[in-house]
């Protein structure tokens, strides 16, 4: 059945599923990447940003991009906050390792049967003029725009963070924070802060995360186990905190997926991906970019 | 002094024998009935298991408005199973150990009464399941009873009127392209669809299955298209229903006939959201708001109790998929209880396998394996969809009944592309 406009569909594809697997685990790999918090609710995070598009969606008729948008500020809000309460009750205690993993298993059932309760448990979806269509790239070779844009969009966000990262105080004093706390505190910046900032902007991501989702996929309030898998392997393939790497890694395991699915059956999809990860990381063990 | 005792000892034993009396546990007139169940109330299939509680709780208070059974009310005595088969075992040992039910009935759907099978067959229960594919085909349980129409060939069923439909065409379309989540319910119906292929003489072009976790159709869509196939038959869970839907448009992918097996696409939220992109469709369905399905009696009473109710409990506005089924399921198991006037497991089971029920789906019959006697899945087309507007699912006209044909509602609009200008 092998075609080459079979296989350049299943590279773009590929390309753009990868794009948007990196958009959804950015805020994964800067919350445990560099700052070692095993924040399993991150994707619960992300399917609260996918009701929240949803609500704004429905009742207003806003673009589900934007809406993520305007709600990173509020999501920024919330992430800081729920990392004060993480770190008063466990982390100045020392208590983060099996402690903190249990609080962040509970913050997540907390969101998914409060989206239950609110919202019910139907599949919920949003509408835009984009979604739907696709574009002809020629040779036989399409885009559909409901991949292209969260592409895009999580292409967009790595950059942003990868600047902002390197080239800010408080993007560079998170990267110390990861590293020695000590002596960041020496150079006079409070770690707590800085972690508080950086937790928040995870959080933030993940609004904008859901808004991509939602507009690729319908979601329910239980949607977000699909991800936890999919998510820290990207991180940990990438290597721990590299943001650059998160996306490489997303990129691989998006153009494996939709190469599988093309040629061999999807049935094998996933499992080649998760294996060509164990096998990377034999290899590599600390990830592609992995300090 | 010795009389002085003797009587308070009469009277102390009196007291005993009174205490005793009294306190035994013996059913009186207002004890309640107790129905137990495990329902999905949260996780995958969660958007079902609430509609169809909210269904059995409208045959409660129905029936407690009438009297009760035997002359006793009605209680329901339910958990969350959560989706999660793991869970099963537990919730009905509590519910037959510890909460004490007279009656019970099964959760939602295939993979949560699979572990039900066989707690209900060691305490030899009568055990009504709630929309399971083949569950009872290796155990062959006397006492067990399903409610989704499948007929004695569960395997089949669900995509039995598509194929037939599809043979009935001129010119008849030659190739299929198969393609099914690696799960219980979408793999029984692939196993269905190839053996109907060859009994309808196709040809398979493409048979595969994907993880359900799968995000992004379009490659699985695109290796379809490559095929060329005339049919293809897709059994699939609501997010994969919407995902292969989409990529089917945006790839372009135009066979003959489409749709068979996807599960999701009969949900309100689904169609809204959907809407002219399930033109053309032709899916598997119980329940459409035809002029043949509304013949039934109390099937409108039902739907306007139902729909007065789900807003306030969160659940699928219309309630056309399962609600009915799930009403109708404990309206048999009622109309058992007093027809045999007695609670044991056993009368109920040999009066419920002896005997027709009329239904709110309409005249209900159970034979091989405790499925109906007849098979009764309708084949349906969505038709004429414009915009997302919930109103237009309200009547007729938009999901026609194709099959069977004592059902029929409408005539198919063929090929697929005609439906879709």
């Amino acid at each position: 059945m092998f075609s080459w406009d079979l296989l350049a569909n299943a590279v773009v594809a590929g390309l753009l599923l990868g794009g948007f697997y990196a958009a959804v685990s950015l805020g994964i790999s800067l919350i445990f990447g560099l700052l070692d918090i095993a924040n399993i609710a991150q994707p619960a995070f992300v399917i609260l940003g996918a009701y929240a598009t949803y609500v704004t969606n429905t009742a207003y008729g806003l673009d589900p991009i934007l809406a993520g948008v305007l709600f990173t500020p509020l999501f920024y809000l919330v992430g800081a906050g729920v990392y004060r309460i993480y770190y008063g009750a466990f982390e100045r205690r020392g208590d983060e390792a099996l402690r903190g993993l249990v609080f962040f298993f509970g913050v997540l059932f907390i969101i998914e049967v409060s989206l239950s309760m609110k919202f019910g448990v139907d599949y919920r979806l949003v509408q835009a003029p984009y979604i739907g269509k696709s574009i002809d790239l020629g040779g036989g070779v399409g885009i559909a725009y409901r991949y292209l844009v969260p592409c895009v969009v999580g292409v967009a966000m790595t950059l942003v963070l990868y600047l902002f990262l390197g080239r800010t105080f408080y993007g560079r004093a998170i990267m110390a924070v990861s590293q020695d706390q000590l002596a960041l505190r020496l150079m006079g910046a409070n770690p707590v802060q800085i972690k508080t900032i950086a937790f928040g902007i995870g959080i933030a991501a993940a609004s904008l995360a859901g808004a991509l989702l939602i507009s690729i996929a319908p979601v329910i309030p239980s949607t977000d186990r699909d991800y936890i898998g999919r998510m820290f392997a990207i991180t940990v393939l990438g290597g721990m905190g590299s943001i650059g790497g998160t996306l490489l890694a997303a990129v691989i395991l998006g153009v494996i997926e939709s190469l599988m699915s093309t040629f061999f059956g999807p049935s094998w999809s996933l499992a080649v991906s998760f294996g060509i990860l164990l096998a990377a990381l034999a290899v590599r063990p600390a990830g592609l970019f992995g300090r | 002094m010795t009389r002085t005792r003797a009587l308070i000892a009469t009277v102390a034993a009196t007291l005993v024998l009174i205490a005793a009396v009294a306190l035994a546990p013996v059913a009186r007139a207002a004890d309640p009935i107790k129905v137990g169940f495990g329902m999905a109330l949260t996780g995958g299939l969660s958007a079902n298991g609430k509609p169809a509680l909210l269904a059995v709780q409208i045959w409660k208070d129905d029936v407690n408005k009438k009297g009760g059974l035997l002359g006793r009310p009605v209680e329901l005595v339910f958990y969350d199973d959560q989706t999660n088969p793991a869970t099963v075992p537990g919730i009905y040992t509590k519910l037959l150990d510890v909460d004490k039910v007279d009656l019970v009935i099964s959760g939602y759907g295939t993979n949560l009464i699979a572990p039900l099978m066989p707690i209900a067959m060691e305490r030899k229960l009568t055990i009504m399941g709630m929309f399971g594919l083949a569950n009872n085909e290796k155990y062959q349980y006397p006492n067990y009873f399903q409610i989704q129409p499948a007929g004695p060939d569960p395997q089949t069923s669900t995509a039995i009127g598509f194929f037939e439909l599809a043979a009935r065409q001129t010119p008849k379309p030659q190739t299929v392209a198969l393609v099914g989540a690696d799960a219980e319910y979408p793999q029984n119906a692939m196993v269905g669809a190839r053996e109907l292929i060859k009994k309808f003489g196709f040809k398979t072009v493409y048979d595969k299955n994907y993880p359900p976790s799968t995000v992004d159709y379009t490659p699985i869509v695109r290796a379809i298209k490559a095929t060329n196939a005339d049919i293809v038959f897709v059994a699939s869970y609501p997010p994969d229903s919407v995902g292969m839907l989409r990529a089917a448009l945006e790839v372009g992918l135009s066979p003959k006939i489409f749709g068979g097996g996807m599960v999701g696409l009969q949900f309100t939220s689904v169609m809204q959201s959907m809407g002219p992109a399930l033109n053309g469709i032709v899916n598997y369905d119980f329940w459409a708001p035809e002029p043949t399905m509304l013949a039934m009696s109390g099937i409108k009473e039902f739907l306007k109790e139902y729909q007065g109710r789900a807003e306030k409990a969160g659940v699928d506005p219309l309630g056309y998929y399962l609600p009915p089924y799930s009403y109708a399921l404990v309206q048999i198991l009622g109309q058992a209880v007093e027809a045999s006037k007695s609670l044991d497991q056993q009368k109920i089971a040999d009066y419920i396998r002896a005997h027709e029920f009329s239904t709110i789906v309409g005249k209900v019959k159970f034979g091989k394996n405790g499925e109906w006697a007849k098979g009764r899945t309708l084949m349906v087309q969505y038709q004429k969809i414009q915009g997302t507007g919930i109103e237009q699912f309200r009547g007729p006209g938009k999901k026609i009944v194709l099959y069977p044909d004592d059902l029929k509602s409408g005539n198919i609009i063929y090929p697929y592309s005609a439906a879709l200008k």
